[in-house]
């Protein structure tokens, strides 16, 4: 039981990441009808905007140290962060160590410029042409951006620890009424499942509750009347691509201290989250979500002993299975709108 | 002047005999063409560098390929000279090879073994490469020995690991300095022994192809020589990038060690996965949970950060060894670059002086010329200790270093700290040795 609840855990957790991308993405196709393959590189984007705000905080001064040698034998550079230097060592080894949750301020104006840039100078023009175009274009201005950003940081991952305070892991097994040690899950891994949560909350809410949620509802489901009704609803989908950037840019600045950042980790999660919104429903808000949630849960079990003993390779295609069946059986996917990918 | 009538009989006797006599010194001088592949006809020799420049692996191919250039700058005669001054042999003067300036090309394998195969083709057909060095990758080396088998130009093997390369895949133009996995499995063993006991209960998590299955291999026939129990060998994808699934039922498996057969982006985020659920934390059969990496670098090291303090592995060379030759090596490198290199750039660098020497001394280019002068051929100076390229399977044999992840590291380059150099005697194994079992290191190909 332990074992399976710990499953679950896991699977919630991938299926955070998995849903946060797969709802920006179709957030995008189901307001622009663009399907969007540069969705990866706006998650990895945010990731590297935590590694950024480190790198800025970690900005150093060098003191040559007589005493201490460098790897040539030249007297050593002792490097002391500005940040230390000007609040303290105390608080200033705290705001670097705090730089991944800060780095989420930082993340979102540079998010929002980010979708909003892509969306104003490149993707408007392929409004009108067929999803093969689109889907080259922003593959092609995927691989351009992870470029950039290799070039910058490199191609080996970095590494953007979580706060002291919220590293290590909890023996949730006690609280539950198992051993102890039976369940013991890392402290980020559940901050990330419950950032997920208030972040795909915030979502729904906006889109539920307020005005301009309304209408970019009403521009989802008849894009031409409300535009009859005087209302400029291609602004507000520009608006909506610059935030489906900022979801999928929050859920990278959050997954570095669970896998450090690398130039391709956006490559490795696009292929993935495409499959879930299929899965879930082209344009399906909570088609996305719950996908992602079930195929991470789902991938997680396949992982395990029992299954990749039983069906060897089970744990590399797990995802393409359902997704085959999905399609096979309920080609509008799970909460899909009637008539969408049936004709 | 002849009246003599000219004749169809006539005509075609001239001819051929003309014929004959022009094509006399074509055949020749074909034939001393095709003597064997790329033969350097003027004053320059081109060797080809085929190292991922893309890829998850571009780091380190460019600390392969920075080496590489400061190798043909010290043969060249330029620069400090480097290794040239330690090496035992003396047959490099410094003034290029066989009195040719040595130049180069570069090709980006970007870590698959088809585009390596493609880059290594381009460069000996288009740019007349006469070797190719590098690469940061088993399948790849195994893809571009084959090609080079075949083409008939000499392989000189960067960063690879799998027994394979050396074993069933050997191949008599290929020659691989790096050290092994059966080697690591050799060299950690004892070392495992001694800091962790002989009774302990290992599980294994494996990247998914050729590298990893032979490393498992390896280490699980070393630790379970010595007494450890294998509770379990999980194969992880290559393509994975989370590895909590495969984590999490190491915490109830009875297991007290993990040895993570992972390399690269997976060895990074499987041991940061691994530190997260607290695993180093856990005290299991009495005793504290420990994991393992059997295969180190130093710019996975770097990417693991703070997660690798405490954790014990391999490697082939480390910037930190006291010998002449590492000294030299790293001076020079260090001057120029800015940074110590790191034991892929060292092993680039050592296969492009030993191919040079090589053809220094058996007076010749020819790949089967080079081939005699590697095979069995005993030397030291180039940072790893006495060392000898075995004729029966052109493997190294060297010492090998155990290393573990520094706990106090006072600068961005000592993240690993030397535990053990174990002596080469440790780590050798016969050729017929059923790890390396199957495949034929066949003949020496000249090529044309």
């Amino acid at each position: 039981m332990d074992a399976i609840l710990l499953q679950i855990l896991n699977g919630l957790d991938k299926g955070s990441a998995y849903a946060l991308i797969a709802l920006g993405l179709t957030l995008i196709f189901g307001t622009l009808g663009v399907v969007n393959f540069a969705h990866g590189a706006l998650f990895m984007i945010g990731a590297f905007c935590a590694v950024t705000l480190q790198k800025i905080f970690s900005l150093s001064y060098e003191v040559i140290d007589e005493t201490q040698t460098d790897f040539l034998g030249n007297p050593l550079k002792v490097k002391t962060p500005y940040v230390e230097s000007w609040f303290g060592p105390e608080l200033g080894a705290v705001i670097i160590d705090w730089s991944v949750p800060l780095a989420i301020l930082f993340a979102i104006p540079i998010m929002l410029g980010v979708g909003y840039a892509m969306e104003r100078g490149l993707i408007k023009h392929f409004y009108k042409r067929p999803h093969a175009d689109q889907i080259l274009v922003t593959f092609g201005l995927a691989i351009v951006l992870q470029e950039i950003v290799k070039y910058f940081f490199g191609a080996n991952p970095i590494q953007t620890p979580p706060p002291a305070a919220l590293s290590g892991s909890v023996d949730l097994g006690v609280a539950l009424g198992f051993d102890p040690n039976a369940i013991i899950y890392p402290i980020w891994r559940l901050v990330y499942f419950l950032f997920a949560v208030v972040i795909i909350g915030g979502v729904f809410s906006f889109l539920q509750f307020t005005t301009f949620g309304m209408v970019v509802r009403a521009g989802m489901a008849d894009r031409e009347t409300v535009g009859l009704l005087g209302i400029n609803i291609d602004r507000r989908f520009t608006i909506m691509f610059g935030i489906a950037a900022a979801v999928a840019g929050l859920a990278g600045v959050m997954y570095g201290p669970l896998n450090p950042p690398n130039y391709h980790m956006g490559m490795d999660f696009l292929v993935l989250s495409f499959v879930v919104v299929v899965v879930g429903g082209m344009g399906s808000l909570p088609g996305a979500v719950l996908a992602g949630f079930l195929l991470g849960i789902l991938e997680s079990f396949a992982s395990t002993t029992w299954a990749t003993t039983t069906i060897p390779g089970i744990n590399q295609i797990i995802i393409y299975l359902v997704a085959i069946i999905v399609l096979l059986t309920r080609p509008r996917g799970l909460m899909g709108r009637k008539g969408v990918m049936e004709e | 002047m002849s009246n003599k009538p000219v004749t169809r009989r006539g005509v075609l006797k001239t001819g051929a005999v003309a014929g004959a006599g022009v094509a006399l010194p074509t055949i020749f001088t074909a034939s001393s063409a095709a003597a064997y592949t790329n033969e350097p006809t003027g004053g320059t020799v081109t060797l080809g560098f085929n190292v991922p420049q893309t890829g998850p692996y571009a780091e380190e191919g460019n600390d392969e390929l920075l080496a590489q250039q400061l190798a043909v700058e010290h043969l060249n005669g330029e620069g400090d000279g480097g290794c040239l001054n330690t090496f035992t042999s003396k047959a490099l003067k410094g003034n290029g090879i066989l009195g040719k300036k040595v130049e180069f090309v570069t090709g980006d394998t970007q870590t698959k073994s088809d585009a390596a195969r493609a880059s290594a083709k381009s460069m000996i057909e288009k740019d007349g490469a006469i070797m190719i060095n590098g690469g940061s990758s088993s399948g790849v080396a195994v893809a571009v020995q084959g090609l080079c088998q075949e083409a008939g130009v000499i392989f000189m093997a960067g960063l690879t690991h799998a027994n394979d390369t050396t074993g069933k895949d050997k191949k008599a133009n290929g020659f691989r300095h790096f050290f092994n996995a059966y080697m690591s499995g050799a060299a950690l063993a004892p070392v495992l022994a001694k800091e962790m006991g002989t009774d302990r209960r290992a599980y294994h998590l494996t990247a998914d192809y050729n590298w990893g299955w032979t490393q498992e291999e390896s280490i699980v026939a070393s630790t379970e020589a010595m007494g450890w129990e294998t509770v379990n060998t999980v194969k992880t994808p290559l393509a994975s990038t989370d590895f909590s699934s495969y984590i999490a039922p190491v915490l109830n498996s009875g297991a007290d060690v993990l040895v993570l057969n992972h390399y690269g982006g997976n060895m990074v985020n499987s041991l940061t996965n691994a530190i997260q659920f607290g695993l180093l934390d856990k005290v299991v059969n009495g005793k504290d949970f420990k994991i393992v990496v059997p295969l180190y670098s130093e710019l996975m090291a770097a990417g693991a950060g703070e997660n690798i303090k405490g954790v014990l592995g391999s490697m082939n060379w480390n910037w930190q060894l006291q010998d002449e030759g590492t000294k030299a090596f790293v001076k020079s490198f260090g001057e120029k670059y800015g940074k110590p290199p790191s034991n892929s750039a060292q092993t680039c660098y050592a296969q492009v002086l030993l191919y040079a020497d090589a053809c220094e001394r058996a007076g010749t280019f020819n790949p089967c010329g080079v081939v005699e002068a590697l095979e069995g051929f005993e030397f030291d100076g180039l940072g790893n200790g006495p060392t000898l390229y075995r004729a029966d399977d052109h493997q190294c044999f060297k010492d090998v270093l155990v290393v573990r992840g520094n706990m106090n590291p006072t600068n961005a380059y000592d993240t690993l700290e030397i535990v053990e150099i174990t002596p080469r005697a440790q780590v050798e194994y016969a050729p017929d040795h059923p790890m390396f079992a199957g495949g034929d290191l066949g003949k020496c190909n000249p090529g044309a």
